[in-house]
């Protein structure tokens, strides 16, 4: 599969502050990427500049092999986007708004395709209400019929699951692997949280301060060796011993008064319980974090992880 | 173009607030036919004071014809705020309303949107104007019924034969729509600046305030910049009622406004053109 998506050293600021520093990443055909940071990491401001809202200060974008500034228009037309909120005009109904930006991005849509995304996106007899009557989840889901409307090869989905509750992430989730699996959409989907895009994400990219820190596939990212098991224990003043003598030594990250941290598969956790037990250590609690969250949260709090696994 | 000025011209006249403009014209002409209803007769004798110990003037003074002339005097100089009240809206409302980057993200260039916003706000101020000139000469001429028109100046008067008003009125407010699209694409221009549309109401206003009032300055600083400023040109509509008629004088106000409607719309789509979406 060929990129859809490829930048070359983007970069912006606002001022003196450096929104995006040479960032460059490239999304293939069919993807799912995960675009992940911490609040104001440069997210918003990426998507921005793959749409045209936001001039890069240099580097380049190609969508589908073709620089961006040289086929603004005709590129665009190959998108959906939501950026930030799905706002829309309050004043009308769902479907007044849907068929009016449905008209801007092709004028030869029929009522039949707007019916078709209303169906897709959940909103079939809600669509007459005003817009100013939606739930945050309407809203989004009418964001995304309107950014589906003229059959985009690529949908940009910008926290697509802000502000819904439990339940309307959870049908958010499904629908962006709906639109992945069953009607083949490239979707880049950013988010604050490792584990939105753990959930649905095939590629994934994470930026701290306008930087790339991690590119890669979720599976060898998030691969089940580098999770961290933090073990509390009552304090054995010969326990590191015990563990120098022992299979689990390679794995001993950190080991500290009453802690213990280890860098291992989540699977044989059972197995070093049963010989910290074995060994007459009193273990008090475990707790699994694979170390791309651990590393991703040490960006957000100052919290120091030894042994960083990327 | 032609779909986008459409839908441009569909969301502004689905929005309750578009109305407010045709409510208060309606309502300030309203008023001052009442009160010409009730005190015109001792209003025409009071400005007619001077002159009717020189003149015998006979016949239906206070008609239709009079009143509009006062109406159009008394409302075009606050028109402009209602013209702003869209104009002003038009970038500026949708980026606070935050569909702007929506907009954006479709397959349309920047310089098209901004000529569709332009376009919006000229028929919305055509519409006004039209709607004004109902009221205002319909019902003036209902209530009041014809008659020469006397145009009253401060030393003067002109009296406009009956069977020669209507087309005055008729250019004179095809003039005050030109006068009043240079405002739209002044206030439009303040619109791609800002990123909530009370600022460009607000300037905009502002703007033509301290404009007129150097306009009207007879001061020799200000004589020397006054042909140079739009607001000096914005009442050019009067001149129609003059005999004769200043053509050269009032086309020459006319290529003003042009000139400035054309330099607003160009710096807008300029900037516009260039300018980042961060709301």
């Amino acid at each position: 599969m060929g990129s859809i998506i490829e930048t070359r050293n983007l970069s912006k600021s606002f001022k003196h502050f450096k929104a995006v520093t040479d960032l460059s990443f490239t999304i293939n055909h069919g993807d799912i990427y995960g675009f992940l940071g911490q609040n104001g990491a440069g997210k918003s401001t990426t998507m921005r500049m793959l749409l045209g809202l936001i001039f890069p200060d240099s580097g380049s974008i190609y969508i589908d092999g073709e620089e961006f500034n040289n086929g603004r228009r005709h590129l665009l037309s190959k998108i959906g986007a939501i950026i930030e909120r799905p706002d829309m005009y309050g004043y009308l109904s769902g479907w007044d708004n849907l068929k009016m930006f449905a008209a801007l991005s092709d004028s030869s849509i029929k009522a039949a395709r707007l019916h078709e995304v209303l169906e897709i996106v959940g909103l079939k007899g809600r669509e007459q209400d005003k817009v100013k009557a939606y739930s945050q989840g309407m809203k989004q889901r009418l964001g995304i019929a309107i950014a589906l409307v003229h059959k985009p090869d690529l949908l940009i989905l910008d926290e697509p699951t802000n502000g819904l509750d439990p339940q309307g992430i959870a049908e958010m989730r499904a629908l962006i692997l709906s639109l992945s699996r069953d009607h083949g959409k490239t979707i880049l989907i950013s988010s604050h949280l490792l584990y939105e895009i753990e959930q649905v994400a095939t590629s994934m990219i994470i930026i701290h301060k306008g930087r790339k820190v991690v590119e890669g596939k979720v599976n060898s990212l998030l691969n089940p060796d580098e999770t961290f098991i933090e073990i509390d224990i009552l304090p054995d003043d010969v326990i590191q011993h015990k563990i120098e003598g022992s299979e689990w030594k390679s794995m001993l990250s950190t080991a500290k008064h009453g802690s213990l941290t280890f860098k291992m598969n989540p699977e044989r956790t059972p197995q070093l319980n049963s010989w910290l037990v074995g060994q007459g250590i009193g273990v008090t609690e475990i707790r699994s974090k694979h170390s791309l969250e651990a590393y991703f949260l040490s960006l957000t709090d100052d919290t120091v992880i030894t042994n960083r696994a990327i | 173009m032609i779909q986008l000025l459409r839908i441009e011209l569909y969301k502004i006249f689905r929005r309750p607030r578009t109305y407010i403009s045709f409510g208060i014209v309606t309502a300030i002409t309203f008023v001052i036919q009442l009160a010409m209803l009730t005190d015109g007769k001792g209003f025409v004798n009071f400005a007619l004071s001077g002159v009717n110990e020189q003149f015998d003037i006979q016949g239906n003074i206070l008609n239709g014809y009079l009143i509009t002339y006062i109406i159009l005097q008394s409302l075009l100089i606050h028109i402009p705020l209602l013209v702003a009240l869209v104009a002003g809206d038009a970038l500026a409302g949708e980026a606070n309303l935050g569909t702007l980057r929506l907009l954006l993200t479709k397959p349309i260039s920047r310089p098209k949107i901004v000529m569709a916003k332009f376009l919006s706000s000229f028929i919305y101020t055509v519409l006004l104007i039209v709607w004004l000139a109902v009221v205002a000469l319909f019902f003036s001429l209902l209530l009041f019924g014809k008659g020469d028109m006397i145009n009253l100046k401060s030393d003067s008067f002109i009296m406009i034969l009956q069977k020669d008003v209507m087309w005055r009125y008729g250019l004179a407010f095809a003039f005050a729509v030109l006068a009043m699209t240079t405002i739209a694409s002044m206030s439009l221009l303040l619109s791609a600046f800002a990123d909530n549309s009370i600022g460009p109401i607000i300037s905009t206003m502002g703007i033509v305030v301290v404009l007129t009032i150097l306009s009207n300055l007879e001061l020799p600083l200000f004589t020397i910049i006054k042909p140079y400023l739009f607001t000096t040109h914005m009442i050019g509509w009067k001149g129609f009622f003059d005999d004769p008629v200043p053509y050269a004088a009032i086309g020459k106000s006319a290529v003003v406004l042009v000139l400035y409607t054309v330099g607003f719309l160009l710096l807008t789509v300029f900037y516009f053109n260039k300018k980042d979406i961060k709301s």
